[in-house]
């Protein structure tokens, strides 16, 4: 991303904020951008498909390119740029975001497939000024370094929370009929593990979801 | 990514004959289709979305065993209670692959449809014949830790990176289809995967239009369920070598063995000499390695995968002595 596109994200971020539609952005962005991602294809575009995403409780109707991922349509066609793209192929976690409450790699899916769901994304957390408990406990705990991976992270470990409350076994989990298995370091490393953290800032990481999993979020 | 028409399945049938079309591809979860689709493995110029039929239903079968919809997510399947009390290797296998957030997406049927994750098919710009047939094997005198030392040819010697099939494999799974006439049929997953030959290409029973509906698991067999998976790393990484055990002993002898293994192949392996090896003979390790010669028969490496041979023997031994402990 060259500084010129950085500056142009950050205006229509806001823009976004303030005037909370779409519409302003669709005419900004240039073509490259609209494309979004590496579609690589000489040949004429393919009929574009209309989509309704319910993002962070409010609706987003979307023209787009059938090729284009979930990531791209937040971070390229709404500028919710919270959402990283980190590998692109599902193996990093820094695009996790819930759909209907479950963390997926936005990266791996199209937003076309998500038509009329609901979608929470890391901007979609914090109310107002109070953070999100998870949020809140890396801060306290620090868990990141450069910060890249830590939206993925505090996505996932929502996820991964409201999973465990339904008593969602793990790989290490010794009984697999127990209902509720206890979240140990051990379950949690476990169940984060489609998140990596280039700066290794997992023990803190570990902490702040330790304490998140005692915070009712 | 190439350009595609994008359209949603109605029903199964419909989908089944929409993806008889040239070019056309079935679409579910996607985690393994669009990874493919960036790098122009796959180049499909119509995706059919089945992602919203109800085919995601797990329910109960008349003689006791369960019929899993093909859109079942591999994380629901992993923890519905009744696969974790009754089909403790499936919840495990599950468990073992990917990371949450794929499991949250994968689909039973996907999981079984999955390519191979070697890294010369992956690679656009190498000789491949499993991608570009007739184009020449990469791997053969190329890095291949990740690949297969059993049922390999001359012209592929990829993996199935499944965990999830090498555990159905051990519990007699059959893959329910309809094809776009609407026919059904039901087979059994030992003859689901092929095997490379001459035609590493087609890596199903599955005819052009034949789209996988359910997996019915019968009931499960009697004994210890074990899913034991060797890899690079602790977790979120694809088997070296893994072992899918359902193993019923009793005193220091075993009654019967079900032996599934993962990352020989081309497809989940089972030998039945090796489980006749096992039946009525005592658990030590003089029938452990009978056991595993039966199952290594034929086996061979290509330089970086050699180990797996040695690592096969000692994870079955490591399995057996696990599940014979009473």
């Amino acid at each position: 991303m060259d500084e010129n596109e950085f500056t142009m994200t950050e205006i229509t971020r806001r823009t976004v904020i303030e005037t909370g539609t779409t519409a302003l952005l669709l005419t900004t962005l240039p073509r490259g951008a609209l494309a979004a991602g590496p579609l690589d294809d000489t040949g004429p575009p393919p009929p574009p498909a209309t989509v309704e995403l319910q993002i962070n409780g409010r609706s987003h109707s979307l023209t787009l390119d059938p090729r284009t991922t979930l990531l791209d349509a937040l971070r390229e066609h709404l500028a919710l740029t919270g959402s990283k793209k980190g590998c692109d192929h599902g193996q990093c976690g820094a695009c996790t975001v819930l759909i209907e409450g479950h963390r997926i790699n936005s990266c791996l899916t199209l937003a076309v497939m998500h038509d009329g769901q609901s979608i929470t994304t890391i901007e979609g957390l914090a109310e107002g000024d109070n953070l999100h408990p998870l949020q809140a406990a890396f801060v306290e705990h620090d868990g990141f370094q450069c910060g890249y991976c830590t939206s993925g992270q505090i996505c996932s470990a929502i996820g991964m929370l409201a999973e465990s409350r339904t008593g969602m076994p793990s790989y290490v989990t010794e009984d697999l009929t127990q209902s509720q298995p206890e979240l140990t370091d051990a379950e949690i490393r476990e169940r984060m593990s489609g998140n990596i953290c280039r700066c290794a800032a997992y023990p803190n990481i570990v902490a702040a979801i330790k304490q998140a999993a005692g915070t009712p979020t | 990514m190439k350009a595609f028409s994008y359209q949603r399945a109605d029903s199964a049938t419909q989908a089944a004959a929409a993806a008889l079309k040239p070019g056309a591809k079935i679409i579910a979860g996607g985690t393994n289709l669009l990874d493919l689709m960036k790098l122009q493995v796959e180049t499909p110029s119509q995706l059919v979305d089945i992602g919203r039929l109800p085919l995601d239903k797990i329910e109960e079968t008349p003689d006791g065993g369960l019929r899993v919809g093909a859109l079942v997510r591999n994380s629901d399947l992993a923890a519905d209670p009744r696969v974790r009390q009754r089909y403790g290797v499936l919840s495990r296998a599950l468990l073992a692959g990917a990371s949450a957030q794929l499991r949250n997406k994968a689909t039973t049927g996907g999981n079984l449809l999955q390519r191979t994750r070697c890294y010369y098919f992956y690679d656009v710009t190498k000789p491949c014949n499993k991608r570009n047939p007739g184009s020449g094997c990469a791997a053969l005198a190329g890095f291949n830790r990740i690949h297969a030392v059993l049922g390999a040819s001359n012209e592929c010697i990829a993996t199935h990176p499944s965990d999830m099939a090498v555990a159905m494999r051990a519990l007699d799974a059959k893959v329910e289809t309809v094809d776009g006439k609407g026919e059904t049929q039901a087979i059994p997953i030992a003859e689901f995967h092929r095997l490379p030959g001459k035609t590493p290409e087609i890596e199903t029973s599955l005819k052009p239009g034949e789209i996988i509906t359910a997996v019915t698991l019968p009931p499960p067999p009697p004994g210890v369920q074990v899913y034991r998976k060797v890899r690079d790393r602790a977790s979120y990484a694809f088997a070296l070598v893994s072992v899918a055990a359902i193993v019923d002993s009793a005193r220091g002898r075993v009654r019967s063995a079900r032996l599934a293994f993962g990352g020989l192949a081309q497809k989940p392996w089972r030998v039945a000499q090796a489980e006749e090896k096992l039946a009525n003979a005592s658990a030590d390790t003089k029938s452990f390695n009978a056991a595993a010669d039966a199952v290594l028969d034929g086996a061979r490496g290509y330089g970086g995968n050699d180990f797996k041979l040695p690592l096969t023997r000692r994870a079955l031994h490591s399995v057996l002595a696990e599940t014979t402990r009473t």
